[in-house]
């Protein structure tokens, strides 16, 4: 590999990890959210895959895809707090909810998406911020999607939000000590309702991503398992949403690994490196379960850590 | 802002009146009246399940009574609710902690007020805190997360937090268990100075006679659920409270020990730790040996790596360093070197650590046994007549109050849980006991007997690893004692050559 070459890849990384991440960060976002509240929504998938489908069709419908995005954020909404309702039911699992939502979005998405699989939608346009530079590579990787920076902003007022509001605090509470926050007046459920369709409120968004950016047109193989990942990047991230931001980055630079080698002409393995980001999920999964101190800033109240 | 800056509201007085709360056929409370003068410091005694809890939690609105009123400063108040209880400067420090682990001290205290603004301004929060804290007799990091404070530090900042929300009723619920016996004094004695300059009033449940000595100024006493006695904690001796408590019964005696000569190393710990899920150490280095025909007792504040090294002696958490044998031979916490090497164990919360509470008496007591002759047969099978039978002598011999040899152990009360474990442990020969808080929960009928079994094992001479964190417990069977803090094992010392003073001192990690 080439000098050249190798600058090749690299900006391929930088642009794919932005591109590929927005999904990634807003999913990693909701789950973080839901999770600080002491729930687990492994459904943000089927509301990803139901966001891209509404997304989708309402721009295609309304001509405009901010309005798409805002859809699908509402039927990412729906889905969450429907699983918020069911989950404080009396001795209803979470994470079993959880799957049964993930197979309902998609369903849900899949059955209504049909006719909307051909039609073109108007799509986001993405930001040139690479104008200063002569590189058209340079310029292809700052082709920046507005709702990355969206995505950036929502973390950082999330981790202030965390530490600074009383709605924050109240979150962290019931995620970390159910019995304390009830002592105190608080409503589990009701928190954890809210969480968890803010949750997918941004998974939602997540999904219009997939569909009105990047790859940019709604199909049924749209989501690669993204939502079911962003359950991995939150603990890797330990539940801090600053940390989502770079382990979404991670995330999209792994997923953009195979098509940067192939634009230089390494096209053997590719299907191996279109697979990094599950090899990476297990990694993570492997020794983050192994690590002490991720098991120390789990929210207490989480099933799976109880 | 806070209300308690300058103008201190005054100490409330209390009082119920012929509370009468019924929990299905049983009076857990038959019209009890108490009075609480204001700024006094009020214990409230009795043994356990008494009803002090019950009484206590229907003045703070978890449960509504059956009967009678509560009066503050001599009216009748309605609570339904802690929230209410709170709304008329009534809190309290439960047993279990309110405190949200994840979250600083800081912010536990903003979070508890009902008034705390939507977005928190930390730095007039943080100066707000930092005045309140200098009014306040103890202090606490606030920068800290609760996850990372002591126990002791912990039920400083309960205290605190009742202070800082406004509250002059406060009711205490033995709130000394998780201190050193310094660290309590201290708390008690601060919040009796506030109690005396009329600032709070103080109920604390406790069943200390020396801290209701040392702090008090009046009692009441409960026994199942009704009032036995009441008076003044400066001149009541001890003895007519204590048959206030119990009733008529004799007091028990101490269990006989018998004096040995020979010094034969049985159990012996060398440089042995273990951490907790997160990666502490809470058992570091320890080393001990426990010779045969000796109790070598543990005292320590609760959460001081006692537990882990119990569950780490019977297998429930893995060793990460160090080795143990018994009789020189290297040991490992499974279930063929505790056959061969007869090591039995009562561990603390029996129903949990020692029992499967949906099975049978019967079959918890044949968990050691159940594979072998003669329960099993030669082909492995196991005779459930055989055990039953097993069962219903050791029944008879333990003394355990079952319906029947085929209940579910769950069914049974804290006492016979403990005797049956016991008798599952205790029946054959014992070369090493390990116990944590045998008695804990237990009444006093029990406690005399599970103490006298331990004496008589350690008299037949199994090596004995005593860990309570009843320092009574400790100084009447042991015959060396060591002081576990922070994970640490200090030098175990004839119990003659230590005191209450020592012991307590070394709680404290000096």
């Amino acid at each position: 590999m080439t000098q050249a070459e190798l600058m090749i890849v690299v900006y391929a990384l930088i642009g794919g990890a932005i591109r590929v991440s927005t999904p990634f960060l807003f999913v990693a976002l909701g789950e973080c959210l839901t999770e600080k509240s002491g729930r687990i929504n492994l459904g943000l998938e089927g509301s990803l895959i139901l966001g891209a489908m509404v997304g989708y069709a309402t721009s295609f419908q309304s001509g405009s895809p901010w309005v798409g995005v805002l859809a699908a954020g509402i039927a990412g909404t729906c889905m969450g707090a429907a699983h918020g309702w069911i989950c404080k039911l009396p001795k209803v699992n979470d994470i079993a909810v959880g799957l049964a939502f993930m197979s309902l979005g998609t369903g849900l998405a899949f059955f209504f998406g049909k006719p909307y699989i051909q039609p073109s939608a108007p799509r986001l346009e993405s930001l040139p911020l690479g104008g200063w530079s002569q590189n058209p590579q340079v310029q292809q990787a700052l082709q920046v999607n507005p709702l990355f920076f969206v995505g950036i902003a929502l973390a950082i007022a999330m981790w202030w939000m965390l530490a600074n509001t009383r709605a924050g605090l109240t979150v962290r509470m019931v995620g970390d000590s159910a019995a304390s926050a009830r002592a105190m007046g608080v409503s589990v459920d009701l928190v954890r309702l809210l969480a968890t369709a803010a949750g997918g409120f941004m998974a939602g968004v997540g999904g219009a991503f997939l569909s009105l950016s990047y790859p940019g047109s709604w199909s049924e193989g749209l989501s690669s398992g993204q939502g079911l990942m962003a359950v991995a990047l939150v603990i890797f991230s330990r539940w801090n949403p600053l940390r989502c931001v770079l382990a979404a980055l991670l995330f999209g630079a792994a997923g953009a690994l195979g098509p940067a080698l192939q634009s230089i002409g390494i096209s053997y393995g590719y299907h191996f490196f279109n697979a990094a980001p599950y090899i990476l999920t297990l990694g993570i999964m492997i020794a983050s379960s192994r690590s002490k101190s991720a098991a120390a800033e789990a929210p207490r109240e989480l099933s799976i850590v109880k | 802002m806070m209300a308690t800056a300058e103008h201190p509201r005054r100490a409330p007085s209390l009082a119920t009146e012929g509370i009468t709360k019924i929990f299905g056929p049983m009076y857990a409370l038959d019209k009890v009246s108490m009075q609480v003068e204001a700024g006094s410091f009020h214990a409230l005694l009795g043994e356990n399940g008494a009803g002090k809890s019950t009484l206590v939690k229907c003045i703070m609105g978890f449960y509504g009574a059956d009967a009678g009123t509560v009066q503050l400063n001599g009216r009748p108040i309605a609570v339904h609710t802690p929230r209410q209880a709170q709304a008329h400067g009534i809190g309290m420090v439960y047993q279990h902690f309110t405190l949200v682990p994840c979250l600083t001290a800081a912010e536990n205290l903003v979070i508890a007020r009902s008034d705390a603004p939507s977005v928190l301004n930390w730095r007039a929060e943080k100066r707000a805190l930092e005045s309140f804290m200098d009014r306040m007799p103890f202090r606490v990091p606030l920068d800290r997360h609760v996850a990372d404070l002591s126990a002791g530090e912990k039920q400083k900042l309960e205290i605190l937090k009742l202070l800082y929300l406004d509250q002059h009723f406060l009711i205490l619920d033995e709130p000394t268990s998780v201190m050193t016996p310094g660290e309590a004094d201290e708390v008690l004695t601060l919040l009796r100075g506030m109690a005396e300059r009329g600032e709070i009033t103080v109920l604390m449940i406790s069943h200390k006679f020396r801290e209701v000595k040392a702090f008090c100024d009046s009692f009441t006493v409960l026994r199942r659920g009704r009032v036995t006695g009441t008076g003044d904690a400066q001149s009541t001796p001890v003895p007519e409270m204590s048959r206030m408590m119990i009733g008529e019964t004799e007091l028990r005696e101490r269990a006989p020990r018998q004096s040995r000569t020979e010094a034969k190393p049985r159990l012996a710990l060398t440089a042995v730790s273990t951490e907790d899920e997160t990666g502490r150490r809470v058992v570091d280095d320890l080393s001990l040996t426990i010779n045969a025909g000796e109790i070598v007792g543990i005292a320590g504040v609760s959460g001081n790596g006692q537990s882990a090294l119990v569950e780490m002696l019977s297998g429930q958490r893995p060793m990460t360093s160090g080795q143990i044998t018994v009789d020189g031979a290297p040991f490992a916490p499974r279930r063929a070197d505790l056959d061969r090497f007869r090591v039995f164990g009562l561990p603390e919360e029996p129903l949990r650590n020692a029992a499967v509470p949906r099975m049978s008496v019967a079959e918890n007591m044949a968990f050691r046994s159940f594979d072998k002759a003669p329960l099993a047969g030669r082909l492995g099978l196991i005779s459930a007549a055989r055990m039953r039978a097993r069962g219903e002598e050791l029944i008879r011999r333990y003394n355990v109050r079952t319906s029947s040899a085929d209940a579910p152990i769950e069914t049974l009360s804290g006492g016979n849980v403990q005797r049956a474990v016991l008798a599952r442990e205790l029946s054959g020969e014992v070369d090493v006991l390990i116990v944590a808080n045998p008695c804990f929960g237990l009444d006093f009928a029990s406690v005399a007997e599970i103490r006298a079994q331990i004496m008589d094992q350690r008299n037949r001479g199994a090596a004995v690893l005593l860990v309570s964190e009843d320092l009574d417990e400790i100084l009447e069977l042991s015959d060396r004692v060591a002081v576990m803090s922070g994970g640490r094992l200090g030098p175990a010392a004839p119990v003659e050559s230590t005191s209450r003073d020592s012991i307590g001192r070394q709680m404290g990690g000096h």
